[in-house]
């Protein structure tokens, strides 16, 4: 779930045209770059698809801060793959919002300047080796709730991004898990390093699906569009309904003395996050938002010298060959 | 020294020189100049690590004392390791990273090439494996260097200055000394001073299509590989590299 409180566009277009475009979605088709489209479908795709690019750009950072300390060369390699894979996933979701008429360079500025958000999540600090552990488990089992069902979303190259993703998903969350259980089975020194970072990671990634959208009218275009599948309580209740078994397997404890389960409902009754702490993450005040930005910052600046060079050589050469010609 | 001892003292090399490149690649990590760059150096690290595990494995099967390649990783401090002093030099900016990449896989494919057709099947198969491997990191390390010599004006200077800090250490990937020339009078690695040949003409022309002159300086660092004396750096690489381990001794990952 990279993408949070994107809201819809209201379209006013040819009322014909829209019914035509809503059939084509109700029954089942896939809208296609170059097929007619509301203006307001096409910019709330944007934004969230270029929201959940900008996600897996930034959640690098996170990652990354633990692959110079991974305990073995195998957890290195391993999650120098992980960390790969977002970035790859950065550039088809990158690619799929290019067929909707914004370049990958204008997507990039708006992150950069504060335009666009990414996923509240990233801006939580991993602290100990554990944390790498519970971003695999949490943050990519919650992404996970989201994008299974978002591979039937109505838009094409969207759609196929997520098939992609997914499949890399799955084993993102798996290697989490092993991390875990290799720590709730260790010392008591991992052991507590597991706890805390379930502690910490556990509300932060219920934020994930972003607040209650029940009655938002914002939610229901996207719906009606299947851009967006579920409901943010909907894909929560899944969430938590799977996780609390997990962690009970794992020996943990999830932070919520509230936590029942609740036989009539076939699923968990739990506390919510502490919303307020989420609209102060969004707003630019969460614990890592400064520096998740900076980073991202520094590496486009640095980075300017390094794209201007290339770009140049390859023109030197497209013109050389011109001239052999 | 025995057969054994140099056996083991040149797989420390090889595994040593993939675990410390591996690891500064590594550093990269989220911070590249474009998305590309940010997945072509997390493969080549990725790469290198996997060929750390292999070197550093088949070394702990000659020791025959039952260490593991996390335990050469890990557990050994700075004068046990056996890296060239290039691969341990710091990131600097991307361009110092790309020129020190080129200069390393332009020496590593030589290498890897000779130890393809090596005596011991063991160190042929390994090299074979990693061969594949580096023919990519070579062919992108180079473009890349040429690219950015031949770019702007900023970038040829920043690729000149990258290539004139780095130089003084090339020449010790060719220095042999009494372990190299038991490997190769053994049948088991290729002389070093006959890859020089092949490195200058590959590098010339690279340095050529990147408009970059190649240093006069022909002085060369050593003590790397011997172990003898490593630059500062490597200590401070390894303090984060190791620092779970040596924090939670014993606990398993």
């Amino acid at each position: 779930m990279y993408a949070q409180m994107v809201t819809s566009e209201a379209t006013q277009e040819d009322p014909q045209k829209l019914a035509a475009f809503q059939a084509r979605i109700d029954a089942g088709e896939k809208i296609e770059p170059k097929d007619w489209m509301p203006e307001g479908y096409r910019k709330t795709l944007i934004r969230q698809i270029g929201q959940h690019a900008h996600s897996e750009i930034v959640g690098q950072l996170p990652e990354g801060n633990w692959i110079t300390r991974a305990p073995t060369l195998e957890r290195k390699a391993i999650l120098l793959a992980k960390v790969q894979d977002e970035a790859g996933h950065g550039l088809y979701l990158y690619g799929a919002a290019e067929t909707l008429g914004v370049s990958r360079d204008e997507l990039t500025e708006m992150l950069l300047d504060g335009r666009m958000k990414y996923s509240s999540i990233f801006n939580y600090p991993t602290l100990t080796w554990a944390d790498m552990g519970a971003v695999g488990w949490l943050v990519d089992g919650a992404a996970i709730m989201n994008q299974v069902p978002l591979q039937r979303t109505s838009y094409g190259p969207y759609s196929r991004a997520m098939i992609r993703i997914c499949k890399e998903e799955s084993f993102h969350q798996r290697q989490g898990y092993h991390i875990m259980m290799k720590m709730a089975q260790g010392t008591p020194a991992q052991k507590k390093m597991a706890q805390d970072a379930l502690n910490r990671f556990w509300y932060p990634s219920l934020m994930m699906f972003g607040p209650s959208d029940k009655d938002s009218v914002h939610s229901a275009q996207s719906m009606k569009w299947k851009i967006k599948m579920n409901t943010n309580d909907e894909l929560r209740q899944k969430f938590v309904d799977q996780t609390v078994p997990q962690a009970e397997y794992l020996g943990l404890t999830v932070p919520d003395e509230t936590l029942r389960w609740n036989e009539e409902k076939g699923g968990y009754d739990f506390a919510e996050p502490d919303w307020s702490e989420f609209f102060d993450v969004i707003k630019g005040n969460g614990p890592c938002n400064t520096e998740r930005l900076a980073a991202r910052n520094k590496a486009w600046d640095d980075g300017a010298w390094v794209r201007e060079g290339l770009i140049a050589h390859a023109e030197k050469r497209r013109a050389a060959k011109l001239a052999a010609e | 020294m025995t057969d054994r001892d140099a056996l083991f003292e040149y797989l420390l090399r090889l595994g040593d020189n993939t675990l410390v490149l591996g690891h500064r690649v590594s550093e990269w990590c989220g911070h590249a100049p474009v998305l590309e760059e940010d997945i072509a150096l997390a493969n080549t690290a990725l790469d290198l690590i996997g060929q750390t595990q292999m070197w550093l494995g088949l070394a702990g099967d000659v020791e025959g004392e039952g260490r593991s390649a996390d335990d050469f990783a890990m557990l050994r401090d700075v004068w046990d390791f056996r890296n060239l002093l290039l691969v341990e030099q710091p990131n600097g900016d991307f361009g110092q990273t790309m020129m020190r990449q080129c200069l390393f896989d332009a020496f590593h494919f030589d290498l890897l090439s000779g130890l393809a057709g090596s005596t011991d099947d063991r160190i042929a198969a390994i090299a074979a494996k990693a061969l594949k491997e580096v023919t990519y990191h070579v062919d992108r390390s180079s473009e890349t260097v040429i690219g950015l010599g031949d770019g702007t004006e900023e970038s040829h200077r920043r690729m000149q200055a990258a290539l004139d800090l780095l130089w003084p250490y090339v020449g010790e990937m060719f220095m042999p000394d009494a372990v190299d020339t038991a490997l190769h009078e053994a049948g088991i690695a290729p002389d070093l001073p006959a890859l020089r040949a092949s490195f200058d003409t590959r590098i010339d022309e690279i340095l050529r299509q990147a408009t970059l002159v190649r240093p006069d300086n022909a002085y060369a660092h050593s003590g790397g590989k011997t172990g003898v004396r490593h630059s500062e750096h490597l200590g401070h690489l390894l303090t984060q590299m190791q620092w779970l381990q040596r924090a939670y001794p014993g606990a398993a990952w």
